[in-house]
């Protein structure tokens, strides 16, 4: 975490910096509750699906936490310039990590309601998938911290292998829902899994935008967003 | 930012490779910037950064410091103002300036803004004085407030209504140019916000340049900032990008309060 300490007023400093400690931590529990969402569903572990749901909301209040913050320093600061586009982009990236929050816990919500007979080969899949989509998440929250624009194009890049990911995922389970409808069930369940690390992985991008913007004050170029997901989804989605 | 984008057709005033002495110290190095009647421009800067100076320069104010000596060249519709066949009371009446502290005559109010006008014969009758004077006060948003009161003192009003009694007496010479030397500085809040929407509505009458220390009353009322540092012109745009994206690290440091 890069620490300011130039402002001539010290206590803008101070408020920066706190700024930037709530979203690494805030991040840094939105990357665990994934990866313990992805854990209890591979497991079937349902004490550690209920844990995600419950831990959800520390990080809802961190966003309220941070929106505070940023207000109050806006209001009460005026920041300018690169200062400025800090606010901008807090407001939005925390937001942005409230969402993964919410994918996680949605994903950890469907542990309890799957069949625990596991008659699908899909998940190694989904965890390759996941593993992704948290190193995206990672990498996105780092190049805030680090201010470095680079590792923010560079998740904005790999972003497309999520949705190769998804666009494999995706055909193989609606191949397992034609050959056997009795998995049908647990198929759509695990197509909304997918479809959520998808999600999540488009929001690591936003956040990767906005830090280039911070670091920049330029809007970062169209990415080559290669296929869309073929579910047909994806051109509304992303709006 | 291209500097097409930044180019003002037909500027009002334009300084070119600008440089002002004082004595041997040099206040001013090299500025060259255009001024356009649509577009108001601020110019910020730290105390001693030289904005002062220069704006003092536009209309020939530092001809009374004995010691001060200016170069390059400042003309006024293409007009070089350091010629030699410049009249200099002709151009500071089209070149107005309002200053920091409001400075009323120790007259009334309607002597205050018919002043200039008198000295410069520019009304025939008192009925085409009244005429100047209402107008004058009109436009800067004092009429109502005095209409009843013109014969008491200027300097019986308030600050922020001195102020715009000021500029008054400086649009009622129907200048071309007005100068503001950081003219909120002395005055509150509300006097202030009457000040901005003042600069607001004669924005495209008059070419104005104002100097300010206070960067959000820049950002409010400005559409091109200029920013001096140590006696140089350190960066030049629109007042959106130098606020949220200014080029040059000084500007940035300086805006965001981490100079020095």
């Amino acid at each position: 975490m890069a620490l300011t300490n130039d402002h001539t007023v010290k206590a803008f400093d101070e408020d920066l910096n706190r700024l930037r400690g709530l979203i690494s931590e805030m991040g840094g529990r939105a990357e665990q509750a994934l990866l313990q969402a992805m854990a209890a569903l591979s497991k079937g572990d349902q004490e550690l699906a209920a844990q995600v749901v419950r831990d959800d909301k520390k990080i809802d209040a961190l966003e309220a936490e941070v929106e505070q913050l940023a207000v109050q320093t806006i209001a009460l600061r005026a920041p300018m310039a690169d200062d400025l586009r800090e606010m901008i982009a807090a407001l939005k990236i925390v937001s942005v990590v409230e969402r993964i929050g919410d994918y996680a816990k949605n994903i950890a919500k469907r542990v309890a309601l799957m069949d625990q007979t596991r008659s699908i080969e899909a998940i190694p899949v989904l965890m390759s998938m996941s593993s992704l989509v948290i190193e995206l998440v990672h990498d996105a929250l780092d190049s805030f911290a680090a201010r470095d624009a680079e590792l923010a194009i560079r998740v904005t890049v790999r972003d497309k292998n999520v949705d190769d990911f998804y666009n494999s995922i995706f055909r193989t389970l609606v191949t397992f829902m034609m050959e056997n409808p009795k998995l049908i069930s647990e198929s759509a369940h695990l197509l909304f899994v997918a479809k959520n690390l998808e999600r999540m992985g488009d929001h690591a991008t936003n956040i990767a935008e906005m830090v280039y913007y911070v670091v920049t004050g330029e809007r970062m170029e169209e990415r080559e967003r290669g296929e869309q997901p073929e579910d047909g989804a994806a051109e509304q989605e992303q709006g | 930012m291209t500097q097409d984008d930044l180019h003002i057709a037909d500027p009002k005033m334009r300084a070119q490779g600008v440089n002002v002495f004082y004595g041997e110290k040099q206040a001013i190095n090299d500025v060259s910037i255009d001024v356009g009647t649509d577009l108001v421009t601020a110019f910020i800067g730290p105390s001693g950064c030289g904005k002062s100076t220069f704006l003092r320069s536009l209309n020939r104010m530092n001809d009374t410091v004995a010691s001060a000596r200016v170069t390059g060249r400042i003309e006024l519709d293409g007009e070089d103002i350091y010629a030699p066949s410049m009249d200099v009371v002709q151009l500071r009446a089209r070149v107005g300036m309002v200053f920091q502290k409001p400075n009323p005559f120790p007259k009334s109010i309607y002597d205050n803004v018919a002043y200039g006008s008198r000295i410069h014969g520019l009304a025939a009758t008192k009925a085409d004085l009244d005429v100047i004077v209402e107008r004058a006060l009109t436009r800067a948003g004092l009429w109502d407030e005095v209409k009843d009161r013109l014969g008491e003192s200027g300097t019986a009003l308030s600050g922020g209504q001195q102020q715009r009694l000021c500029i008054a007496r400086a649009i009622a010479v129907d200048p071309e140019v007005i100068l503001m030397d950081e003219p909120c500085s002395a005055l509150d809040p509300i006097a202030t916000a009457k000040i901005e929407e003042l600069i607001h509505d004669l924005r495209g009458k008059y070419a104005i340049v104002i100097v300010t220390h206070n960067m959000q009353q820049a950002a409010r009322v400005s559409q091109r900032t200029a920013f001096f540092h140590l006696g140089t012109l350190v960066e030049y745009g629109k007042t959106t990008d130098i606020f949220t994206n200014p080029k040059q690290e000084r500007t940035k440091d300086y805006i965001t309060g981490r100079y020095g």
